[in-house]
């Protein structure tokens, strides 16, 4: 298929996914704001959000001091900021539109239709219909992904598409952890609300019930990492996400792509194989600092094998 | 439904109803069918038709217009109907058209012979921006130049079919045709189950099927492309639409590239060979090393391919000489000269200003006129006298003395009307045809075609760019109507 075909599917997906990741994490924090919390923790809780997604710098932009309503606001809805649930689910729907002919009509008036609602969407219906919003753009990821396999030819297109979405989701997964990791809080001192915190991370990711069928015992942090990390089974995990980008991957390898496969390959190995207690000795946040730099890697690998060739390809 | 027949302009014919209000013979089921229907139903389906058009995103870019950059061509539920006789004739028509435009065109890249028997002023030709000399003894597969015609069929005041002009560029609006009867059908399926109304829905095999026909000698199962200028021209929707109805690539200019006479197209893959290349980007910016050297939009060398007869460009290079408005009212001398035919469908009388006795006239009777720029289109540059201010009509005549030779002037023609859904009801609106050739090894026309409707009351102009909309166009098998059904 046209490279160039392939990039918008691959951030075409992308950027479904993102949206998906973004509106998780808000929603993690919508739910939070139930839990008698000092106001202290809950701003250094939306402050380490703003900063695991790269946004702290433009947001201090736009409203300066970090509110929760701000932070609300610039994440979801604000349009100038391309990160925000609103541009992902934009930018969508303009690659779908340069690729519509090659995704079927179904998938296109999901990611049509999704974008035309989300314009008439805003801040100012406050929280209740904040989460209401952060809801619905979980349930418009799903049906369009649900669409998408449903539909869709299993060619390359379909595995570009894939590719996008198993990448990004194993960097939302790390960027999620990462921020409660880097928000201890005065953890000692708040033992009591600790596990309320972390369950409702698991909520926000759809993986509650996932972890009591794991571990049948209270929540902690190491077990809910260890459970988003490492297990196999659990669809939104780095792990699982791992290897389903490589299964991609391999399907449309081609003679340029030897070496981003194999970075892929090793990544995933190093969480089939590895030890969640060695992977993560170094340090959690370390740990995945780590993974996002690989993960960095083999985004680009991938651009270059694939999406934008030089001339001469 | 209203239940006195609309009111209707005096002159013009009615394509649905007679003079005294009653339909016509073959309209006579579909007439007594939408009085039937009650007025909010249709209501409740005319809303539904927009929506599911806004949700398809079936729309045209407009260019210029920071807001709204994407609109929809409003479309209209009561369809345009064509008894099988009209439609025969028609088709022998324009298939008869395409003929003599397609020897017309290969005549000027070669022999010139039509120029040298006097029949077309030389200097016409060989002096127009349309000519292009590059393409001076090229030969291209099957001696076929516009593979694809869209050509725009009106009916004056006495019931008779004249050809107005004839599109062989960059034809658009065959999505058009084909969404507006899924929509119909999507809509009203009842009357397809009671009428035989022929289908359009091959179109793109068929299309696909006369692209792969003219493909370089020699390639046995050749690679067909789309070649777009991007998801920002204002007919990004269709292109990609017929990429995806035929199951071929939709490229731009930078997925392309020329490597020893051969076109590839950049694939995650590894360079691919392209074979024909259905183009709709206009000659200018198609090849920068010999057109328009500043266009991002095509594919440097492209030219050169042509030339080694390693691809076929649909339509091909040069195709434009013969439907630049100033070649247009030589079209039926063309017919006789090459086909030794009398013209089966007329053109609309034109006066070539640069003809001094028709300049005179012209000026002297601006005020009844339509007068085009030679190398307009899109109902740009355009003057109706009839509905003209004293001022526009004193600014054109100052222009068409400054450059005659760059007009052309029609009477104003009382275009047809049909019943159309408006504000205030049913009433009649002018309209046109186009409906679209394929010419290959063979000529293919899908019955039907677009028909374009001018909204505004009066208005003459039917362009999407000017406020026109679309109705679904119905060729009606001959045979029963089960006219009874019609009351169930």
């Amino acid at each position: 298929m046209l490279s160039r075909t392939a990039d918008h599917l691959y951030w075409m997906s992308r950027y479904i996914e993102r949206a998906e990741g973004v509106a998780r994490m808000l929603d993690a924090h919508v739910r939070l704001a139930l839990l008698p919390r000092p106001a202290e923790d809950v701003l250094q809780g939306w402050t380490a959000t703003l900063v695991s997604l790269g946004a702290e710098a433009g947001y201090a932009g736009r409203h300066g001091r970090v509110t929760p309503g701000g932070a609300l606001d610039y994440l979801a809805f604000d349009r100038a900021n391309p990160g925000s649930i609103v541009s992902c689910l934009r930018l969508a729907r303009e690659n779908a539109r340069a690729v519509r002919g090659t995704i079927t009509s179904e998938m296109w008036e999901t990611l049509n239709s999704t974008y035309l609602e989300s314009r008439g969407i805003g801040p100012d219906a406050g929280v209740a219909a904040a989460a209401g919003f952060l809801e619905w753009v979980r349930q418009r990821s799903h049906l369009t992904r649900g669409v998408t396999v449903g539909t869709m030819f299993r060619d390359e297109a379909f595995h570009f598409t894939r590719i996008g979405l198993f990448l990004e989701r194993a960097d939302n997964v790390s960027r999620i952890l990462e921020a409660r990791w880097r928000d201890p809080g005065r953890r000692g001192e708040r033992l009591g609300t600790e596990a309320s915190e972390w369950s409702v991370l698991l909520r926000s990711l759809s993986a509650f019930e996932v972890y009591r069928r794991v571990y049948r015992t209270v929540v902690t942090p190491l077990r809910v990492t260890e459970l988003l990390l490492m297990n196999e089974d659990m669809p939104r995990s780095v792990h699982r996400s791992l290897g389903d980008l490589y299964a991609n991957l391999l399907a449309v390898a081609n003679d340029r792509s030897g070496e981003t496969c194999r970075q892929a390959g090793s990544l995933h190995a190093s969480f089939h194989f590895g030890r969640f207690d060695t992977l993560v000795a170094g340090g959690i946040p370390q740990a995945l600092d780590a993974l996002q730099a690989r993960l960095r890697e083999i985004g680009d690998g991938i651009s270059r094998d694939f999406l934008v060739p030089g001339v001469a390809a | 439904m209203p239940d006195s027949p609309p009111a209707r302009a005096a002159t013009a014919y009615d394509e649905m109803l007679t003079a005294a209000g009653a339909p016509r013979p073959h309209c006579r089921a579909y007439w007594e069918w939408l009085r039937a229907q009650p007025a909010d139903q249709i209501a409740r389906q005319r809303e539904e038709a927009t929506l599911l058009f806004h949700r398809l995103g079936i729309t045209f870019a407009v260019t210029g217009d920071a807001e709204e950059t994407e609109r929809l061509i409003p479309f209209d539920i009561v369809p345009r109907i064509l008894p099988a006789a009209e439609w025969a004739v028609l088709e022998r028509g324009l298939r008869q058209r395409t003929l003599a435009l397609n020897a017309f065109i290969h005549d000027v890249y070669h022999d010139q012979r039509i120029l040298a028997a006097g029949v077309v002023p030389p200097e016409l030709i060989l002096c127009n921006p349309q000519y292009r000399p590059e393409m001076q003894g090229i030969d291209v597969p099957a001696g076929i130049y516009a593979h694809i015609a869209g050509i725009d069929v009106v009916r004056a005041g006495d019931g008779r079919f004249c050809v107005l002009e004839d599109n062989l560029r960059v034809p658009s609006g065959v999505s058009y045709m084909l969404e507006n009867r899924k929509m119909m059908m999507r809509l009203f399926p009842e009357l397809f189950a009671r009428q035989a109304i022929a289908p359009v829905e091959h179109y793109p095999d068929v299309l696909l099927e006369n692209l792969r026909s003219v493909a370089p000698a020699g390639v046995s199962d050749p690679v067909v492309a789309l070649l777009t200028p991007g998801a920002y021209n204002s007919a990004y929707f269709e292109h990609a639409f017929l990429a995806q109805q035929m199951g071929i690539e939709l490229v731009e200019g930078q997925d392309l590239f020329v490597r020893d006479d051969v076109l590839y197209m950049r694939t995650t893959r590894g360079p691919r060979r392209v074979d024909v290349l259905y183009r709709r980007v206009d000659d200018d910016f198609l090849d920068p090393l010999v057109f328009r050297p500043d266009s991002m939009l095509g594919v440097p060398g492209l030219l050169a391919v042509c030339r080694a007869g390693r691809v076929t460009v649909a339509n091909a290079i040069g195709t434009g000489i013969a439907d630049d408005k100033s070649v247009y009212p030589y079209v039926p001398a063309m017919v006789r000269f090459y086909l030794d035919e009398e013209p089966v469908i007329d053109n609309v009388p034109t006066y070539t200003l640069r003809d001094p006795g028709d300049l005179a006239y012209a000026l002297d009777h601006l005020a009844e006129l339509v007068v085009k720029e030679v190398h307009g289109a899109g109902g740009y540059g355009m003057l109706i006298g009839p509905v003209a201010t004293r001022a526009e009509l004193d600014d054109f005549a100052a222009r068409i003395r400054a450059a005659p030779e760059r007009y052309i002037a029609q009477p104003t023609l009382a275009l047809s009307t049909s019943p159309t859904f408006v504000e205030a009801g049913v009433a009649p609106r002018h309209i046109d045809l186009r409906p679209f050739v394929l010419a290959g090894k063979e000529v293919t026309i899908v019955p039907g075609g677009l028909t374009r409707v001018a909204l505004r009351p009066g208005s003459l102009v039917v362009n999407s760019s000017q406020g026109g909309g679309t109705k679904d166009t119905w060729v009606l098998a001959d045979g029963p109507v089960a006219a009874d059904a019609a009351h169930a």
